[in-house]
């Protein structure tokens, strides 16, 4: 006998992020989930954003990775809540983490909450976390050819920040080849060039985000 | 996904789970041996031991917006093979989910 059964396959994953979205949204809070590949500067786009914002909003960060609690420990001296997340090896943080990692966030106290998942191009464009907006950070010594190598995660995300623009002159890396490339995948995605080194474009792609908050929020 | 195979399973009573259809688009980077490999692990001990794993794979594919064409994005290339436009929409190849179980 055949029982058709049509199921996504991450459906289990899928109901616990709509849990955490209804949490989140109950609580009034904008989450941005942060993807990237190891060492593009989540770390440093969270803590130029937080910098930039915390005066103004309260923020709280989950920090996701494999091992080590190097990167809360950074964005932890900046005085805002911060939750570390360590997966034990798996390259991704999934919605049931994101769960847990909730109950240990203040959350009637936040109003953002920035996600840094783990540094990977390929399972994080999977997995459903809850979240208001998914980002990708790219830096220039990356290349221009990564949407079409990782087309999921071009695909998916909002917005996409390519870092470390000041590398420019040194490194391959076409801005315009790149956007051309990003655009075939993903027609609605947000580009912003910046670094977190010079603060070039910071101020570009934080009154964005905020503009995303506000509207989420209903009150712009 | 073993515990939809499950779950389903013991809705309708069976006693036995003798394959699985699954439909992975190649989006996804979800490998087909290494799920094989894994329901075969899995499987040891429950209703679905040794149950035959097919995978439909579903090759990436787009809808030019500029001229409607619909194609299959070959070797990599997102450009519409009719009119070089990149203005597309991916229509498929982002699948990945179980279609049916076949069970005794």
């Amino acid at each position: 006998m055949e029982i058709r059964v049509l199921k996504n396959i991450l459906s289990a994953n899928d109901q616990i992020a709509d849990h955490n979205r209804q949490l989140l949204q109950e609580n009034g809070i904008y989450t941005v989930n942060i993807m990237a590949s190891p060492g593009a500067g989540k770390t440093s786009v969270i803590m130029e954003t937080v910098k930039r914002l915390k005066d103004k909003v309260k923020i709280g960060v989950i920090e996701g990775d494999i091992s080590s609690n190097i990167d809360a420990q950074t964005v932890g001296k900046t005085g805002i809540p911060v939750v570390q997340i360590n997966t034990g090896g798996e390259c991704h943080l999934d919605a049931s983490m994101i769960s847990s990692a909730l109950k240990n966030m203040p959350l009637p106290e936040i109003k953002v909450l920035l996600i840094e998942n783990v540094g990977n191009l390929v399972c994080p464009a999977e997995f459903a976390l809850g979240e208001n907006l998914k980002v990708l950070v790219t830096h220039t010594p990356e290349g221009d050819d990564k949407p079409y190598k990782y087309p999921l995660m071009f695909n998916t995300v909002d917005a996409i920040i390519i870092n470390k623009i000041d590398l420019l002159p040194y490194v391959k890396f076409n801005i315009e080849s790149f956007s051309q490339k990003v655009k075939s995948l993903n027609g609605k995605v947000k580009i912003f060039p910046l670094s977190c080194t010079t603060g070039d474009g910071i101020d570009v792609w934080i009154e964005w985000l905020t503009r995303q908050a506000i509207s989420a929020s209903g009150s712009g | 996904m073993f515990d939809l195979v499950l779950e389903q399973a013991k809705q309708s009573g069976a006693s036995k789970v003798s394959t699985i259809n699954l439909v992975i688009g190649e989006m996804t980077g979800v490998v087909g041996d290494s799920v094989r490999f894994y329901l075969e692990i899995l499987g040891k001990d429950s209703i679905a031991e040794g149950a035959a794993v097919n995978i439909k794979n579903i090759p990436a594919q787009a809808r030019c917006h500029d001229c409607q064409k619909e194609f299959v994005i070959a070797e990599y290339q997102w450009i519409c093979p009719a009119c070089g436009s990149i203005n597309l929409e991916i229509t498929g190849g982002k699948e990945l989910f179980i279609e049916s179980i076949e069970v005794n």
